[in-house]
């Protein structure tokens, strides 16, 4: 009873950290970092984080807590409310559709994905936070955070691949 | 007995994909809702996002001294390979400093006494908070700053900010331990200005690049580059006087403006009380928080 117990607590533990890594990263995405042109195009990293989730582990990361994620990236980050929790859903949605295709699929082909759906989302983050402010924003900027949130990319997945092999091993490692 | 758990999730997987679905739809449609409460209700979204930063920036703070430190020992190699050239540099610079200062104090002297002669009224002295910034983001889309000092360390809504290199934003909504800076850049931003040396007046508007425009020049306006840009005090906002930045450009697009605030470098800021009302009377929109006039009979 009481090892059940600590079992359950313990895969509970386990099983929240998908969450609570990718709100770390929306932190840390919001952090100074003080190097100079860098500053300007910081990607949005839980963007990786929520697309690595959606296509590894959709169990673990509901659509809720998605939405939660967005909203903490909105506050903090200063944008009008709202958008990022669009942006991060429309991924996490895209990689679901998807997820089949990348079962078992190389690394590349999963840095591919991330390629085209990141995209869409800079597209749209430009779009709406456009809309929003009611004039056409530097969609300059938004490219090159997209460039570099293309090289961060493999960085971050990698973290997170580690992760899911080392604590999540419990689960069905397979898509689909 | 083998066929019923496989019964169950027969009907339970559509299911639970139909309420999916449906989440997922409305909390899209949620998305939005936002987005359109903060057109609607700007104050409710400030206060919430201020609230929300007040609990994270302890978190944000501990996160951000690694990256502090970090970045020090960085500086410190870089300054360590250009001392040499740093102080030949620096020697001449002093050099034209000291000529630079005699011309000031006899400006002063001479200002001083003049103002004497004729009664000004002197500006207030400003009272300084300094804060570090332990997180901001920069970029197309919003360009603010979180400080860690709030309103429990005299900071209201509508202060100027500055660096040592000159103004940064001011402040856009305060909790008790952190308050939120809306930077020059942003496409939120607003400041009266004054280019320095013609008296010209307009207005700076950030526009989410690192070089906000000059708008609302007086039909004829005269500007040149590298003219320099201060604060006029119009509005009652902030102070006459804090340098803003240069000219950098003029073209038919408009007048860029090269800030003096380097902001991916800021690591701390003042915060600069005058004792101005700003540019709203946020008494009225929190009652609680203005001096209470006393009550007519």
């Amino acid at each position: 009873m009481n090892t059940a117990l600590w079992q359950k607590l313990d895969q509970a533990a386990r099983n929240i950290t998908p969450f609570l890594l990718t709100l770390v990263l929306v932190f840390i995405s919001v952090l100074p970092t003080r190097i100079p042109i860098y500053a300007e195009v910081a990607p949005v990293l839980a963007l990786v984080a929520v697309y690595h989730w959606a296509i590894y582990r959709p169990n673990l990361m509901p659509i809720w807590a998605v939405f939660l994620l967005g909203l903490f990236q909105d506050l903090l980050s200063g944008m009008p409310l709202g958008i990022y929790c669009l942006v991060f859903l429309t991924v996490y949605g895209l990689a679901l559709t998807q997820r089949r295709f990348f079962a078992g699929k190389s690394f590349y082909i999963y840095w591919m994905g991330f390629v085209v759906i990141a995209f869409v989302a800079a597209v749209e983050s430009w779009l709406v936070g456009s809309i929003w402010h009611f004039t056409l924003l530097n969609f300059e900027t938004v490219l090159f955070q997209y460039l570099v949130s293309l090289g961060i990319f493999p960085i971050v997945a990698w973290i997170f691949l580690r992760w899911q092999q080392t604590f999540l091993h419990q689960e069905y490692d397979a898509a689909g | 007995m083998e066929q019923r758990p496989s019964a169950i999730l027969r009907i339970a997987a559509p299911l639970r994909s139909l309420v999916q679905r449906f989440m997922y739809l409305g909390l899209i449609i949620g998305a939005f809702g936002l987005m359109l409460i903060g057109k609607i209700d700007a104050v409710v979204i400030d206060k919430v996002r201020a609230e929300v930063t007040n609990v994270v920036a302890p978190i944000l703070q501990g996160l951000s001294q690694p990256i502090a430190t970090i970045n020090q020992g960085v500086e410190n190699v870089k300054d360590l390979t250009i001392v040499r050239e740093e102080n030949v540099r620096l020697k001449e610079e002093n050099a034209r400093l000291l000529q630079w200062q005699m011309v000031a104090r006899k400006l002063e002297a001479e200002n001083a006494a003049l103002k004497a002669l004729i009664a000004t009224v002197g500006d207030k002295k400003p009272r300084f908070i300094s804060a570090r910034v332990i997180a901001g983001t920069l970029g197309a889309f919003s360009n603010t700053m979180v400080v860690n000092a709030g309103s429990a360390h005299g900071l209201k809504k509508g202060q100027a900010v500055l660096s040592d290199a000159g103004l940064v934003g001011r402040v856009m909504d305060v909790s008790n331990q952190s308050a939120r800076v809306l930077l020059l850049t942003d496409i939120n931003s607003r400041i009266p200005v004054v280019i320095s040396s013609t008296r010209t007046r307009a207005i700076m508007a950030g526009n989410n690049t690192t070089r906000p425009k000059l708008i609302h020049l007086p039909p004829n306006a005269r500007v040149n580059p590298s003219e320099r840009i201060v604060t006029s005090g119009q509005g009652g906002a902030f102070p006459p006087g804090l340098p803003v930045g240069v000219v950098a450009a003029v073209s038919d697009g408009g007048v860029e403006v090269q800030l003096h605030a380097r902001y991916h470098q800021i690591e701390f800021v003042r915060v600069a009380d005058f004792g101005l009302t700003g540019f709203v009377d946020t008494s009225i929109l929190n009652p609680g928080a203005g001096t209470s006039k006393p009550q007519r009979r």
